[in-house]
């Protein structure tokens, strides 16, 4: 018997941390969904009775319709014009050497960290000078501003492990850069480019400030559970769709988690 | 078919190559032999059209094209991880390059078909490219190319990434295809034997510049330089001065003693200091000096060095501090020189397995 359990043993004080660590970080996450199907109004234990009658009550709230398609609208519209916008950009800094390429990237990431605030009161500012209407086309401009530097953010990585070799051959083999592009670079980056379409709908889905600050009479979702929670007997309503929510965006992540799978053996070009 | 004239390239302020000219003609399968960061590889790429060229012209077929993008060149390469399209499968692989060639369906799958049979994988054709191994990839990245008829094909290190018995066997395809198609290859290597037993020139580069073109034989027995002659195969080098003696050529060899030197010592001036290399393989290790007579010397067997089918003898000589190299055939059973170390030994060779260096 050896006493050493060997360098790469299992140890339980680490294991033991890991589950209390994701036990804490989704504990308050985790009553969202247990109060959802609880029949009382307040959220208390003990509980009360088990129902569905908060989520049927969903169905029959026509504000909610309407700032839920709203917010699919502006969500869809976002992602697929942040992406078509980031893709060249993303490729670009990714390829060439260009002077003072670090501190423009630097300077494109900023909005990660501005805060919301500031950022909404800044364009809201803007947009009434220039004398554009609030509608839920300026939610759209300003989610753009929220999502891009996101979405230059997942895909510039991806664009640097690209095996370039792959397109030098297509290049080789005859093709013009555009149609290299259309040919390999593309399908061989679907995943990266799905994942910025995913995040950056995901993103914009849930964006309250910029929402708040350039919608016109047209709500968003964010702002529709917001301008709700201000009556106690909507709450296990709001909890039953927070959790339709919550489904619909682990599912989002599940899958762009998978998406990350299948995109290594596309970037490198099967070289072993 | 390929000229290279006065071809330098800088990266921002560093040179990886430096005033190269190079003729490379039609048929001929032509090696680029050196370490890395030699500068094979760059020159490679501007032929190819990867890299712009800094200073000089790159013809192909008479045609200037230093200005023309890679896609316009006559040209096709196999890339060093092959590059194989992992989105597609064996015969869109294939026929990549035909979709502009404006052909029929039948026509295109008419000519991978030919190519799958040419590279020995028929009925390869609906395999993905994570199914293949590295031979097989080898082969699409062939198939791929040639598809194309091309005038010039380059190679960026194509075998590197196969295992030895692999590499020789591709090394035997590769030579038989390019005798059966005539067409031009260029191949990049770092490995010695493969340019040696490929080639019908090779270029040797060092620090950016070509140190010596010469067919493989000529480059084995005849190395210009210390450099060429370290970098193909094991080389012993000798310091040596030459003085004349009645008109003829004489050189104080350390560590081997005063011998006489044959033509290729034609032009060298009384004094001066010379390198002299002999091969391994141009030494003889005997128990006694040989009665025919010729250059010779005693020396003390020092260490052996199995490598199956031959063995390296290191004998130690008066007068020259590392040992003298000398290649020997493998012996089953009864080696004799097996326990023989620290031995009197005689080392002799020919006058003309001497070869005559600038000294460094």
């Amino acid at each position: 018997m050896a006493l050493y359990p060997g360098f790469y043993a299992p140890n339980r004080t680490l294991a033991f941390y890991a589950a209390a660590f994701t036990f804490i970080l989704y504990l308050p996450i985790l009553f969202i969904p247990i109060f959802s199907f609880n029949s009382g109004v307040y959220v208390k234990f003990p509980l009360e009775g088990f129902t569905f009658q908060w989520y049927v009550d969903l169905f029959s709230r026509e504000p909610l319709k309407l700032a839920f398609w709203n917010s699919v609208k502006i969500a869809f519209t976002v992602s697929i014009l942040s992406t078509i916008i980031a893709v060249p950009a993303a490729l670009a800094i990714a390829r060439y050497r260009m002077p003072g390429k670090a501190p423009a990237v630097s300077f494109m990431m900023l909005p990660l960290v501005l805060p919301g605030l500031i950022m909404g009161v800044a364009l809201l500012s803007l947009l009434n000078r220039l004398g554009v209407t609030l509608s839920l086309v300026t939610v759209t401009i300003g989610h753009m501003v929220v999502c891009l530097p996101y979405a230059i953010s997942v895909l510039l990585p991806r664009f640097i492990g690209f095996n370039r070799s792959l397109e030098e051959a297509s290049a080789d083999l005859g093709e013009p850069p555009l149609r290299t592009f259309w040919r390999v670079t593309l399908p061989c980056n679907y995943p990266g480019i799905l994942a910025c379409l995913l995040m950056t709908f995901t993103i914009s889905f849930d964006e309250y400030f910029m929402a708040f600050f350039l919608s016109g009479p047209k709500a968003t979702l964010p702002m529709y559970i917001w301008g709700q929670l201000r009556f106690p007997s909507d709450f296990p309503s709001l909890l039953a769709l927070s959790t339709l929510i919550l489904m619909f965006s682990f599912s989002l992540i599940f899958v762009s988690l998978r998406l990350g799978r299948v995109e290594q053996a596309l970037q490198t070009g099967a070289a072993k | 078919m390929i000229s290279v004239r006065n071809v330098s390239k800088f990266f921002s302020r560093i040179q990886a190559v430096e005033d190269v000219s190079l003729e490379i003609g039609a048929g001929e399968f032509f090696s680029l032999l050196g370490a890395s960061g030699s500068g094979k590889t760059t020159l490679l790429r501007m032929i190819a059209g990867f890299e712009s060229v800094s200073a000089g012209k790159i013809l192909i077929d008479g045609q200037e094209m230093q200005d023309t993008p890679p896609h316009l060149r006559p040209i096709n390469m196999v890339f060093q991880n092959y590059a194989i399209f992992p989105h597609l499968n064996v015969h869109d692989n294939i026929a990549y390059g035909l979709q502009r060639k404006g052909l029929s369906k039948t026509e295109q799958n008419r000519m991978v078909g030919e190519m799958l049979e040419m590279i020995a994988l028929p009925g390869y054709g609906a395999r993905k490219a994570s199914q293949l191994s590295g031979g097989q990839m080898q082969r699409v990245a062939l198939a791929r190319a040639l598809i194309l008829k091309p005038k010039v094909l380059l190679l960026d290190e194509p075998l590197g990434a196969l295992d030895k018995q692999l590499r020789e066997l591709m090394q035997l395809e590769l030579r038989d295809l390019q005798r059966r198609l005539g067409i031009t290859f260029v191949l990049v290597t770092h490995d010695q034997e493969e340019a040696l037993t490929l080639s019908d020139r090779v270029a040797v580069l060092s620090r950016g510049q070509v140190i010596q073109v010469d067919s493989p034989s000529r480059l084995y027995d005849h190395p210009r330089t210390r450099e060429v002659a370290a970098f193909v195969g094991t080389m012993n080098f000798f310091d040596a001065r030459v003085s004349i003696q009645a008109g003829q050529r004489m050189a104080d060899i350390a560590g081997l003693g005063r011998h006489a030197l044959n033509g290729a010592a034609q032009g060298r001036n009384d004094g001066e200091k010379v390198l002299i290399a002999i091969r391994p393989e141009g030494l003889v290790l005997s128990q006694t000096p040989p009665e025919t007579g010729g250059p010779n010397v005693t020396g003390r067997l020092r260490a052996r060095q199995y490598l199956g089918g031959r063995q390296m003898l290191h004998v130690e000589v008066e007068g020259r501090a590392a040992p003298v190299v000398i290649a020997m055939q493998a012996y089953r059973g009864d080696d004799p020189w097996a326990g023989k170390e620290g031995q009197p030994v005689s080392v002799s060779w020919r006058a003309d397995a001497m070869s005559l260096l600038d000294a460094d």
